[in-house]
């Protein structure tokens, strides 16, 4: 299987012929329009080692994330950065590839923090393999991490060691009537002091915070806090990961308002951009749904010190990701050219000129 | 050789202080942290602000001369060794903290800030900088970003990689790059991680961006003894079987044990072939839970002798044996060469074992100090330079150590860095495509190689002439490359 991928890129790379990487397509709607024909990961599956004692899992590509989350629970140990499956579908390439991170992320840390080595088909159909399976390791450019979140734009990924983490012996969740305002001080408040959350959300006038640790430590938190405790807990939060309520429902068709995200310094005050938004991450990302000219997102994100995604919606012309400054373009444009000299591998997906 | 023509450029750019050109006040700069490797640098630079670090770089660029940039020089791999016609870039006077932002967690400070500068400004907010290596009263943010500097917590706090938000850093050619940003992820690659730990390859970092956390509301250490390594390696991984991630979780061997005690005098046991410090820190309730079960596993790992620290006071003396460690074995001879292998837990008895053999078969001791918790690993191997050939000899066994590494799924460096010390190991560790996507990497932003050449990324026929020596059942690494 592995050298039917390596072939296939060999071959794309010899006829300059496209591919589109895919691994379940749980997020096709992810990034810029890309072209060409799509080369799937999906069978290259199967965790290759999981030591629970190392916290350390191997597995490759193609697996699917609700596989390797069912192998870790039963071990009580878990992907500490909550990735978002979007659906059902979705494989742990494809999840390091986009980087994407759920609400645990802020106080847990993203993909990118747990990703430990990668191996990579590069876009001339040449095998590497970067970092290792130890939690230290300072040898080399640190390319596995370079990986999370380039859409493939720089290599197959075919195989990832992650880190895991223990599973929490206890969770609860709060709730609080709060305005937006006082919502965003709050999170960020909460942040500065010793209390073991997980998650923060703000949508319609309720902050609800997550608390995980060990029993007596979420307890006495919970005492401090105060608030309402939300019952269905885990629903909420698995509906907030996958975008499955209907706040996130955004069909290009339907609907001229766009899903943005915008990922900004966590104590901006609240951004009068749109008719709705959900904030996330301890304040530091707001979901917008928004019909502004994409430049007037992309300079609001600039201003709070940070990015904007348009996440689900027609991509503008210049594409769905906030310009990059003029010289890290360029250097995005030499490090493609490397790892991708003909520009095979998911064409356009990430920035429209590679 | 640098030439009085450069020299008198050099001097139009910065204040007759900023530059130093006698030997006497060369001489300090001669080495980082690792003295075996000397070399007097031509030129030495102290730029006071950035617009004179883009300055010197824009000239070297435009005269071809080389850069390497240095912190606080107390790097262990030789990554700030001058470099012979090259310019000895010190970002030592870039130490202002610039912001310190307790509501947002962030710290935004110049390269030459000391690790620790930055926790002692933030406690005032209950807030700290989580990373801590060992040299962290000394060493400098801008180093720790160069090598990705870790410390006795990384295995729940994380590496530099993971503490910090955005870097100013600015090329070789004298251009600006503004990497990462003040909130949790950046727009296309992720240059943060790419630039952390590139030692001085890729741009000469002058302003970082770190995260800071809250100060645990307590943190409590357990103390064990065993009568067997392999006993003592195998608790490590049944305390985090157990769910516990310590902050701290250290192990030393016999040898480290004696020399700490006879140093500082911590109360260790002496009876015992290891001993295992484990600190857990949170909140209150959390540390009292976690204390609890971390000894059920140590007594069911079959430790020979607990001890909770019952005070603040304790707790500093069981640490203070254990970052006594370096100095406290460097009593035992008139030199010592430290190792920063990783290896997966699980294969600790092996390595210990195969280096007690090595250690016979070199005739030359080894105290094991080891970050047990994240399966770092650092001999200490024992010489005298005054002997003739016991340099070269520890310096072969050093690197036996770190090809054993690499053989049992490790890595030749967790958290020193490669630099001039490890560059061959590197081609045990790495084939020749990956080495040559490194050169490229390098290539990209600095396509004429003049930031700190010849460090961190072997060059191909340096891996070629190595593999010659290091044919391994019957394979030679690197087989596809030319021998000279």
């Amino acid at each position: 299987m592995l050298d039917t991928l390596i072939e296939r890129i060999r071959a794309a790379h010899e006829h300059d012929s496209p591919l589109i990487l895919q691994g379940g397509g749980s997020k096709t709607f992810y990034g810029n329009p890309d072209e060409g024909e799509v080369l799937s990961a999906r069978a290259f599956s199967g965790v290759v080692d999981y030591q629970p004692k190392e916290l350390v899992l191997t597995a490759r590509a193609g697996t699917p994330l609700a596989d390797i989350e069912a192998l870790l629970d039963a071990q009580n140990q878990m992907l500490a950065f909550e990735p978002p499956h979007f659906g059902g579908a979705a494989t742990l390439g494809g999840c390091v590839a986009a980087g994407l991170s759920g609400p645990r992320r802020p106080y847990a840390g993203a993909v990118r923090d747990f990703v430990l080595g990668v191996r990579i088909i590069d876009g001339t159909g040449q095998p590497l393999r970067f970092g290792g399976q130890v939690i230290k390791n300072v040898a080399g450019y640190d390319v596995s991490r370079l990986m999370v979140g380039a859409l493939g734009t720089l290599g197959l990924i075919t195989e990832v060691s992650l880190k895991v983490l223990p599973r929490p012996a206890a969770e609860t969740t709060l709730q609080f009537e709060l305005d937006e305002a006082a919502a965003i001080e709050q999170m960020n408040r909460m942040a500065g002091q010793p209390l073991p959350l997980s998650g923060t959300s703000w949508h319609a006038g309720l902050l609800t915070v997550r608390l995980s640790g060990a029993t007596s430590a979420v307890h006495a938190a919970q005492v401090k806090l105060g608030g309402e405790t939300l019952n269905d807990a885990a629903s909420f939060w698995q509906r907030l990961r996958d975008h499955a309520t209907p706040f996130f429902d955004v069909r290009p068709a339907a609907s001229t308002a766009s899903l943005w995200r915008l990922a900004i310094k966590p104590t901006t005050p609240p951004l009068r951009l749109g008719d709705a938004q959900w904030i996330e991450w301890g304040g530091a990302v707001r979901w917008l749904l928004s019909d502004l000219p994409a430049a007037a997102l992309f300079e609001a994100a600039k201003n709070g010190g940070g990015h904007a995604t348009l996440f689900r919606g027609m991509a503008p012309a210049g594409g769905v990701f906030s310009p990059l400054s003029p010289p890290l373009h360029v250097l995005h444009r030499k490090l493609k050219q490397r790892f991708d000299p003909k520009g095979i591998l998911n064409r356009g997906r990430l920035y429209p000129d590679f | 050789m640098i030439s009085p023509a450069f020299l008198s450029q050099l001097r139009r750019l910065l204040p007759p202080h900023s530059v130093l050109h006698e030997r006497e006040d060369l001489m300090p700069f001669e080495s980082d942290g690792l003295s075996a490797y000397r070399n007097i640098p031509d030129v030495v630079v102290l730029p006071e602000n950035e617009a004179q670090v883009a300055a010197i770089l824009q000239l070297c660029h435009a005269e071809k001369i080389a850069v390497v940039a240095r912190g606080a020089g107390t790097g262990l791999a030789a990554g700030a060794l001058p470099i012979d016609g090259a310019v000895l870039l010190v970002l030592a006077k870039l130490n202002q903290i610039r912001q310190l932002d307790p509501l947002a967690r962030t710290a935004t400070v110049q390269p030459g800030v000391r690790n620790l500068a930055i926790s002692e400004a933030a406690a005032q907010h209950n807030l700290y900088y989580a990373p801590d290596p060992s040299s962290q009263i000394a060493c400098s943010i801008g180093g720790n970003v160069a090598e990705n500097s870790g410390g006795v917590h990384c295995l729940k706090y994380g590496l530099t990689v993971h503490n910090i938000l955005k870097l100013r850093a600015w090329t070789i050619a004298g251009e600006l790059l503004e990497i990462g940003s003040d909130t949790l992820d950046s727009a296309g690659y992720d240059l943060l991680a790419l630039m952390t730990g590139s030692e001085g390859m890729l741009a000469v970092i002058t302003e970082v961006t770190v995260k800071l956390l809250p100060r645990p509301q307590r943190a409590q250490v357990v103390l064990a003894a065993f009568d067997d390594v392999a006993k003592a390696g195998a608790a490590v991984g049944n305390i985090i079987a157990a769910g516990v991630i310590p902050a701290g979780l250290e192990m030393m061997d016999r040898l480290a044990i004696q020399a700490a005690e006879a140093f500082v005098h911590a109360g260790y046991p002496l009876d015992c072939e290891a001993l295992l410090l484990c600190e857990v820190d949170g909140v209150n309730e959390e540390v009292s839970d976690d204390i609890f079960t971390v000894r059920e596993v140590l007594t069911a790992s079959g430790a020979t002798e607990i001890r909770t620290a019952e005070s603040e006071e304790q707790r500093l003396k069981f640490w203070a044996g254990r970052k006594a460690a370096f100095p406290a074995v460097g009593r035992l001879a008139p030199d010592y060469y430290c190792m920063d292998g990783t290896i997966p837990r699980g294969q600790l008895p092996h390595v210990l074992k195969r280096i007690s053999e090595m250690s016979i078969e070199y005739g030359l001791a080894v105290a094991n100090v080891f970050h047990a918790g994240d399966g770092n690993l650092h001999p200490l191997i024992l010489f005298d330079a005054n002997t003739p050939g016991e340099l070269h000899k520890a310096e072969l066994f050093g690197g036996r150590i770190l090809e054993l590494c690499v053989e049992v799924g490790g890595t030749i460096t967790g958290e020193h860095g490669v630099g001039l010390e490890k560059i061959n190991q590197m081609c045990a560790q790495f084939s020749t495509p990956e080495l040559v996507r490194f050169h490229e990497v390098k290539a990209a932003f600095d396509p004429d190689t003049l930031l700190n050449p010849g460090k961190a990324v072997p060059e191909l026929h340096r891996c070629a002439e190595w593999g010659a020596m290091h044919i391994h059942g019957g394979q030679l690494p690197h087989p596809e490359l030319p021998r000279f």
